[in-house]
């Protein structure tokens, strides 16, 4: 018997049923919420006349509506009214809010793994797609949408088709100035945005093992942009000192025991994949987008491609011409911050490049931490005064110019250098003009008004 | 949930490849916390290009959508299915789709087809021009004017649930609710610390 990859033993740890047709009642343990795409979901409920399941399972907390200053009175009334609303039916339903003003809210993504809420073996589901994010801790995560919230929360239970399994080796050791954010938009330019439908990603190699948990949830969190619901990273002593002592983690002898069960979970040494890619980590330069889905994206210091009809659309909307190099290029704006780049370690590495210059004149640049816990860890670094001092704006938690749901929109026709996760159209506001990229290379832009080789700062 | 058992009509023709939910549906209007009433937001931010399929004050569109491959892709918001589903499209073709937004079509009494991206390429200029398609969900079929049926397969309980409107929520609990309670104990004895202050 072949042994069994990490995403075959959490899969069969918990399949409640099977049909004939090979469709499985997968067994959910965590359910994290959100303010966008719950209100809908619990109107299904209250409908239906259905309860929740098990509470303790859900944990609900917003962040991509919410302004990321001003927050004590919401000025957008449908923002407030969102958010409210969101407070409301956790009261009504008994699960757990955290509140906006309170220490421990984030983004989902962020404050899942930070609250000890994100364990490896567990199956997590939220109504968000970048809740891949989870499995860097060896956890079963994928988004879902309001309808399937609603019924994780009725019966704790989702029909699932299971997918076929992807192994993404990096080999090599990542060079200086190059991140787990380069490794994550290299990957999805070699197999494209649609290159990993219906596969989990298993992501493995040297280079994976080395990354801190904040590397692995980035290049997990990005899975989705190659077309992958699940990103998985075999959880290791790495992952057991991050989430040991965290406020929901297991205490005691259920650590012991939980321990003990996660350190049977990475694939077995003679696991078959469905599909091998294998990446040289050390071959990495930085990454940049040029176009409007992810998968248009080269290294710094190369020229933009020509291509079909699709890559000329993406170029008349982001303002560029094939032929050209993306180096030089003039920006408006910076960003850093997201469940992507929105952690501790991104913003130390923003940090270091900006310290000691100055934002360029004309650019606007923002700093917003991915949840309370980040932004205090990062003033009691005094990164803060770093970046205010540079010209950053620095705010309060939240997904801001990730989904520009909240009032922090950009203008049509203006440039951003953004270590968010999507360069759609329109994300940033309508007509705006995304350049996804590393938080040391949105560094490096905000500080030179133009997209640069931060490797080459301060040569 | 109204169920699907046959649609028919003209088809929209969207070619392009890799349209995702935020163009479907722009997140600014995810602000809004009602599932009815968004058709008028899809695809808001494209209506104003020539040449577009969609004019800006255009609130109904044929009942089928024919797609470009990886449709739907990105976001998870279910608000881009509610948005197709209030222009009256019940049915989308596309050769793939983004995989959250397949699986939500379904709880909302929409179809989505996947048919090779050869077959989607040809049904293209049939929509445009304005040729009939019938999709019949019982027999699995799709028919283009006057051709022979082509066949399509979804998996048997999603297309029971469309053929029935079938509330998710109430067959799953009629059906397996047993097989939950097992399943529960097990764990709570195998990994109690998924358990702990937890009444059931």
């Amino acid at each position: 018997m072949t042994g069994q990859t990490l995403y075959d033993k959490l899969w069969q740890a918990h399949v409640v049923r099977e049909d004939d047709s090979g469709q499985t009642l997968l067994y959910i343990d965590r359910h994290l919420l959100h303010e966008v795409s719950t209100p809908q979901s619990f109107a299904m409920l209250r409908r239906e006349g259905r309860t929740v399941r098990r509470t303790q399972t859900q944990l609900a907390v917003a962040d991509h509506s919410v302004p990321t200053r001003g927050r004590e009175s919401i000025a957008d009334p449908q923002a407030a009214a969102q958010i409210a609303l969101l407070e409301r039916n956790c009261a009504e339903f008994g699960i757990e809010y955290l509140p906006l003003l309170g220490e421990a809210q984030g983004i989902v993504h962020v404050i899942g793994p930070e609250q000890g809420f994100t364990l490896p073996g567990v199956t997590l589901v939220c109504g968000d797609s970048h809740s891949s994010t989870h499995g860097a801790f060896g956890a079963l995560a994928f988004g879902i949408g309001a309808s399937e919230c609603g019924i994780v929360m009725a019966t704790q239970t989702l029909w699932q088709t299971r997918a076929k399994t992807m192994r993404v080796t990096f080999e090599g050791a990542l060079r200086p100035g190059v991140s787990a954010k380069d490794m994550a938009l290299a990957l999805i330019g070699r197999i494209g945005a649609s290159g990993a439908i219906g596969h989990a990603i298993e992501y493995a190699g040297e280079a994976v093992t080395a990354l801190s948990m904040e590397g692995r949830m980035t290049l997990c969190n990005m899975a989705i942009e190659a077309g992958s619901r699940t990103g998985l990273v075999a959880p290791d002593d790495v992952t057991f000192a991050y989430l040991q002592g965290r406020p929901r983690a297991p205490k005691g002898a259920m650590w012991d025991a939980a321990l003990a069960y996660w350190q049977t979970l990475p694939s077995d040494a003679d696991a078959r994949f469905d599909r091998e890619i294998r990446i040289r980590a050390d071959e990495i330069a930085p990454q940049v987008t040029f176009g409007t889905s992810p998968d248009q994206v080269i290294a710094i210091d190369a020229a933009i491609p020509a291509g079909d009809a699709r890559l000329d659309r993406a170029l008349g909307y982001m303002g560029l011409t094939a032929g050209a190099g993306i180096a030089g290029l003039a920006i408006d704006h910076a960003f850093i911050g997201s469940c992507t780049n929105g952690r501790i370690e991104d913003l130390r590495s923003a940090a270091a490049v900006v310290k000691g210059h100055h934002v360029a004149q004309g650019v606007r640049a923002l700093v917003v931490p991915g949840s309370g816990p980040v932004k205090r860890q990062a003033e009691a670094e005094g990164l803060d005064r770093i970046f205010v001092d540079a010209g950053f704006e620095w705010r309060e938690p939240g997904c801001s110019l990730c989904v520009a749901m909240n009032n922090d929109r950009l203008p049509e026709g203006s440039r951003c250098a953004s270590t968010s996760n999507r360069n759609f159209e329109g994300r940033q506001g309508a007509g705006a003009r995304t350049h996804l990229m590393s938080p040391a290379m949105v560094a490096a832009a905000a500080v030179a008004g133009r997209i640069v080789d931060v490797r080459e700062m301060g040569r | 949930m109204t169920p699907l058992i046959r649609v028919e009509g003209a088809a929209l023709s969207l070619p392009q490849a890799d349209v995702d939910t935020d163009v479907i549906y722009p997140a600014r209007f995810l602000l809004i916390t009602e599932r009815d009433g968004l058709g008028r937001y899809a695809f808001h931010d494209w209506r104003e290009t020539p040449g577009f399929p969609l004019a800006p004050e255009v609130t109904t569109a044929p009942p089928i959508l024919v797609a470009g491959p990886n449709f739907g892709c990105g976001s998870s918001r279910e608000q881009a299915p509610w948005a197709l589903d209030g222009l009256g499209i019940r049915v989308v073709i596309a050769s793939s789709f983004g995989e959250i937004f397949y699986s939500n079509c379904f709880k909302n009494g929409m179809l989505p087809i996947r048919l090779d991206e050869a077959i989607v390429a040809g049904l293209h200029p049939r929509a445009d021009a304005g040729e009939r398609f019938a999709v019949d969900l019982e027999t699995q079929t799709l028919t283009v004017g006057g051709d022979a049926p082509l066949p399509f397969t979804v998996a048997a309980h999603q297309r029971e649930a469309l053929l029935n409107g079938w509330s998710e929520i109430a067959r799953i609990q009629a059906l397996h609710a047993q097989a939950i309670d097992t399943f529960e104990t097990a764990q709570r004895s195998a990994a109690p610390w998924l358990w702990q202050g937890s009444p059931r």
